[in-house]
């Protein structure tokens, strides 16, 4: 359900994400499904492939959609178990979202043009930089809550209990500057521009085209659904009873979610590079902090 | 309620700590050690709540106003005099004290481990974040350049000081602090006048320059 859920509407998250911008900018924007226009527009067209590029740049923007759904059968809708539900899924989650980063990574070096190879140096530093406090969140959970799979961690985050609910608040801001650094949103990079000296996801897909590019911008708008549900599974503290009520719970924070990070792009200026690891060294710092107040 | 106001104290000291190591600008920097004294002056207040008395409202006043109030207008006004507004080029960078922030966090964690059985279970957080001030103000003092950085560590410190203090000490820990804190006074006072002394002589304040008299 939730693999249905997120296949279908991850687009429109981003298109909502558009949306709020223009308002706060006082135009009119484009329409909520344009990112559905632009990939059928993409699928439609030809492919060209440079020279210099081997079977590892047509093949990566695959394997890092087939990373992604294989990652949202891991991912459980808040509440509810998945298709795949283990202890230390999680672990698996992030892995997944790894191997995701390396395809499209390995694809960016396969091109030889050294501003891609740039852009690929500044995504992995970042999301080394991003993965502690992820990884950390998440063991903080599964030790406060005693649960080890995602199903048990997502079902009920606040049963953590009196003066230990502050790691949650922790893990939670931790999280979402996870969320917008990993999906390059403002802050951080600006998903937005071309050619500018200072954008790191978008460089590294500047060679793609066609229905290449389409099965790429497809894959980051799962990504950010996966980073933002996990987000939301952890901060919102509402579980209805039935699973119709719990969908729409979890539909309605997702727009809450979008409509945050809208305004957060409105409101805020992209930060200088050099800044960038600075403030996911604090997201590390804090899910550090969360673990040590959860032990004690 | 008590607990929940309990909670917020410490954690406003953890953020105001974060927060200190991690700005490089000088009003942000005075406004987190204001509020971080505020708090830790009305931290006795809360934690002996049940027997509190007229002396403990009279020291914990004097408390709130010369650490939220006072020494922080003073800082203020020698970095007006001093002319600096930002931290540039520390010693260590805002990241990476950040790890070593945490790295202060568990060891004053470690350490207060061994009290934990004396203490109860809802307290033990204030040692602990006490100590980790301590720390935080001596990296301060040890790995910024500027003099008015490192008078705001040492007041981080004694804040930390006084805060281990007013945690574990049941009786009299006040008369202590009280000394202390004039040194702290004459610190701040004497320092000052050096800022304002070294700015007119020198047109910077960057102690690491002095080191280089030595030769």
């Amino acid at each position: 359900m939730s693999l249905i859920l997120a296949l279908l509407l991850s687009p429109l998250f981003l298109g909502m994400i558009v949306k709020i911008k223009a308002f706060f900018a006082g135009r009119k924007g484009q329409p909520l499904l344009q990112f559905y226009y632009d990939l059928v527009k993409l699928l439609q067209k030809g492919v060209v492939y440079s020279s210099s590029t081997t079977v590892v740049f047509r093949l990566s923007p695959w394997i890092a959609l087939a990373a992604a759904v294989t990652a949202l059968c891991i991912l459980p809708l808040p509440g509810y178990s998945s298709w795949i539900s283990f202890p230390g899924d999680f672990f698996v989650l992030f892995a997944l979202l790894a191997v995701l980063r390396f395809s499209l990574v390995c694809a960016a070096l396969d091109t030889g043009s050294s501003f891609e190879g740039m852009g690929a140096s500044r995504e992995v530093l970042f999301s080394f930089l991003a993965e502690p406090a992820l990884l950390l969140s998440f063991l903080v959970l599964s030790f406060g809550l005693e649960g080890y799979s995602l199903h048990e961690i997502l079902s009920n985050p606040f049963s953590i209990g009196g003066g230990k609910l502050v790691a949650l608040y922790f893990i939670s801001v931790s999280l979402f500057i996870v969320l917008l650094a990993e999906n390059s949103r403002i802050p951080f990079d600006d998903p937005n521009t071309h050619l500018e000296l200072t954008m790191i996801h978008e460089v590294m897909v500047l060679d793609h085209s066609g229905p290449d590019l389409a099965g790429i911008l497809y894959t980051s708008a799962l990504k950010l659904w996966i980073l933002g549900s996990l987000w939301v599974g952890i901060s919102s503290p509402w579980r209805g009873g039935s699973f119709y009520l719990d969908v729409l719970v979890f539909l309605g924070s997702m727009i809450f979610l979008a409509v945050i990070i809208g305004i957060i792009e409105s409101i805020l200026a992209r930060v200088r590079l050099i800044r960038v690891s600075h403030a996911l060294s604090l997201a590390t710092v804090l899910a550090g902090v969360a673990l040590l107040w959860i032990i004690g | 309620m008590e607990h929940t106001i309990l909670n917020l104290v410490v954690l406003t000291i953890l953020l105001s700590n974060i927060r200190l190591l991690n700005t490089s600008r000088l009003p942000v920097m005075i406004l987190s050690v204001a509020i971080q004294g505020f708090v830790i002056g009305v931290l006795p207040l809360v934690l002996h709540w049940e027997r509190i008395n007229l002396s403990l409202w009279i020291i914990a006043l004097i408390m709130i106003a010369i650490k939220g109030v006072i020494l922080p207008r003073l800082l203020h006004r020698s970095m007006q005099e001093a002319g600096v507004i930002r931290e540039v080029e520390p010693f260590v960078g805002p990241t990476v004290s950040l790890l070593i922030g945490l790295f202060l966090l568990a060891l004053s964690y470690w350490i207060t481990f061994p009290l934990r059985a004396s203490l109860p279970e809802e307290l033990f957080f204030v040692p602990v974040l006490a100590l980790f001030t301590v720390f935080n103000g001596l990296f301060l003092i040890v790995s910024r350049k500027k003099a008015i950085t490192q008078v705001i560590g040492y007041l981080t410190m004694e804040n930390g000081v006084y805060a281990f203090g007013a945690s574990l000490a049941v009786d009299h820990p006040f008369l202590v602090e009280l000394g202390v804190l004039l040194d702290v006074w004459v610190g701040v006072f004497i320092m000052g006048i050096a800022i304002y002394h070294i700015n007119r002589e020198f047109d910077h304040i960057d102690t690491d320059k002095l080191s280089t008299l030595k030769h």
